[in-house]
């Protein structure tokens, strides 16, 4: 499967060379990474391209990572039953800058695209109605980002004087704890308490 | 001013479907633009169901995460736990027992079954029939308490694990169970006599809703969606998983891609299920066959608790299993599952620490529902909900 796999990315590499800055197989599966302004031309050439024939767009999402300039990933998974064969397809994007949208391609990914515009704030260039899909009417914030709180910012309320449902800031009785269970010793970011002293001493 | 321009601007009007409507299937609101009684344009409004799962998944251990699945699809809540347990074991690397691999492969099927009951009889609602529900729903109802005896809840599991699944099944379950296999497909048949034949039935699904084979391709389908159009795609038998490769069962496949058939399509896979749950059954209950359903070894699984009255690791392990949780080793993985209603994927970030960095939930209900628009146009507002019904959508896999 790996070695059926491995020669599919070399096709997919050498018949876009420009377009594709790498790719890898890790866990059984093909990822290759992309310029992000020919993603409508490779999705077109995996879906025509004999040996593809990628046919099905089975998912877009959006990852951040927001350490990173280009702190969003956005990721298209696709699927061959022709050749049983599934292909997964990274490009880089910022807060800014549009993604060209493959809507003309696969109709499906209108819905998609949506729902990564509205989980990040991806903009894609050509979307013919970007509007929010999931998030409730007049909602404002990109949830999925890392730097949105879990708890959300507003909560909502039956008014009983105003008659309606009301937005209202968040208010907790108690503050929201995110239980780190990481071992001090390995992978903890914060300082533990009498350990100031222990680097202050060693200066 | 004439009467005709009048009458015509008249015809056009736009109404709201839902998101309190029986026949919405959940919390949906469609805005549909009529022309007279011939829908013209279906916007659905989905979301009022979100409740952020994936967000949530981000906050919680991988253990943690499984009850999050039941809440999904809750018409067969272990299918989709089943994909976030196999997106853990390919990336840690864990090993599934093969005793642990039927146990799934069965409540897989029972899964299967649960979904497609419901469907087939609300959409039989849908469209007019009453009886169907009453009659399907108390077959349901058995297949809930065989969810209950396993894991101790009907409908919200978490039973499966990653390696596996909690515990081990009792014998008396196995043989109620496959005595529950030979009494349902009589229940099956009282149900097609009642619907397969009717002529209303029939008016209402023949050529309506008809996906072309291009269409399903285009629009992401999958599952019954892309075999009622003759496509013999199924992930069981394409991409194995678990024992599916070692089981017998045929694919059905539809013809003409319209409501009628995705209907007939339901109702033979699940005469096939019944038959991979007799053989699960069957191998099951030999004794040969007895052993462990959750690997030991691993650091996924919590110890036996005999083992934890003797042994100081196996308690610290046991504390630090559902404290801190385990750490999975940094990639990405996606993996799918056909689940009832169509592919169900999850596509997983691990970053190396015992919660997941991300994890995208595909479900299959999304693309098809995405596909209401195109597939409603020019028909009558009438056949809106047999469309809507056949496309078997739930609402807590759709909005997340």
């Amino acid at each position: 499967m790996s070695e059926a796999l491995k020669e599919l990315g070399e096709h997919v590499a050498s018949a876009l060379d420009q377009a594709v800055t790498g790719w890898r197989v890790e866990h059984g599966e093909l990822t290759v990474d992309i310029h992000r302004d020919r993603i409508v031309e490779i999705l077109r050439f995996l879906r025509e391209d004999p040996s593809c024939r990628f046919t099905s767009l089975i998912d877009i999402c959006g990852v951040d990572w927001p350490a990173r300039p280009d702190r969003f990933d956005v990721v298209y998974h696709l699927l061959s039953m022709h050749q049983n064969h599934r292909i997964r397809v990274k490009l880089t994007t910022d807060e800014e800058t549009p993604v060209p949208s493959v809507v003309e391609l696969f109709p499906v990914a209108d819905w998609f695209e949506r729902e990564a515009f509205d989980m990040f704030g991806v903009v894609f260039d050509g979307h013919p109605d970007l509007r929010r899909i999931l998030t409730d009417y007049g909602f404002q914030g990109w949830p999925l980002r890392k730097d949105f709180p879990l708890t959300g910012h507003v909560e909502v309320r039956w008014d009983e004087e105003q008659k309606r449902v009301v937005y209202e800031p968040v208010q907790l009785v108690q503050e929201y704890r995110d239980f780190d269970f990481m071992s001090p010793w390995e992978g903890a970011k914060y300082v533990i308490p009498g350990d100031e002293k222990a680097k202050e001493g060693g200066k | 001013m004439t009467d005709a321009p009048a009458n015509a601007e008249q015809r056009k009007f736009t109404i709201n479907f839902g998101p309190q409507h029986p026949a919405a299937h959940g919390v949906l609101r469609l805005v549909l633009e009529l022309d007279g009684e011939v829908v013209e344009r279906v916007d659905p409004h989905i979301g009022l169901l979100h409740r952020g799962t994936e967000k949530l998944l981000e906050h919680k251990t991988y253990l943690q995460g499984i009850g999050y699945f039941d809440r999904l699809d809750y018409v067969a809540p272990m299918n989709q736990e089943h994909a976030f347990c196999m997106a853990i074991e390919r990336l840690a690397g864990i090993p599934v027992p093969i005793r642990g691999s039927y146990v799934r492969v069965l409540y897989s099927e029972i899964g299967r079954i649960l979904n497609h009951l419901l469907n087939v009889t609300t959409q039989a609602m849908d469209v007019g029939a009453l009886t169907p529900p009453l009659w399907g729903f108390e077959e349901r109802e058995k297949l809930m308490v065989f969810y209950e005896r396993a894991s101790g809840s009907r409908m919200h599991a978490h039973y499966f694990r990653p390696g596996g699944v909690h515990q081990d099944l009792p014998p008396e379950l196995i043989d109620d169970i496959g005595d529950w296999c030979d009494s349902f497909p009589k229940a099956l048949d009282d149900i097609d006599s009642l619907l397969t034949g009717n002529r209303i039935f029939k008016q209402r699904n023949v050529d309506i809703g008809v996906v072309s084979r291009e269409d399903a391709l285009a629009w992401g389908f999958s599952g019954v969606m892309v075999r009622g159009s003759g496509m013999a795609w199924d992930l069981r038998r394409a991409q194995p998983y678990e024992v599916y490769d070692r089981l017998e069962f045929k694919i059905p496949v539809g013809r003409n891609g319209d409501c009628y058939d995705r209907y007939l399509c339901r109702m033979e896979e699940m005469r096939e299920s019944v038959k991979i749950m007799k053989q699960c059954v069957e191998w099951l209950s030999r004794a040969e066959n007895a052993g462990e359903v959750l690997p030991t070894d691993t650091k996924f699984a919590p110890p036996r608790r005999a083992e934890m009255k003797r042994s100081m690791e196996a308690l610290i392990h046991h504390f630090k299993l559902y404290t801190e949780g385990v750490h999975v080793s940094a990639g990405e993985v996606y993996a799918a599952v056909e689940a009832p209603k169509g592919e169900f994927g999850v596509y997983m970030i691990a970053d190396g620490s015992n919660k997941p960095y991300r994890v995208k939930i595909r479900a299959p209900g999304f693309a098809h529902l995405a596909a209401m628009d195109h597939l409603n146009r020019g028909h009558m507002l009438a056949d809106v909900s047999a469309i809507l019904g056949s496309l078997d959508v739930v609402f807590g896999e759709i909005d997340r």
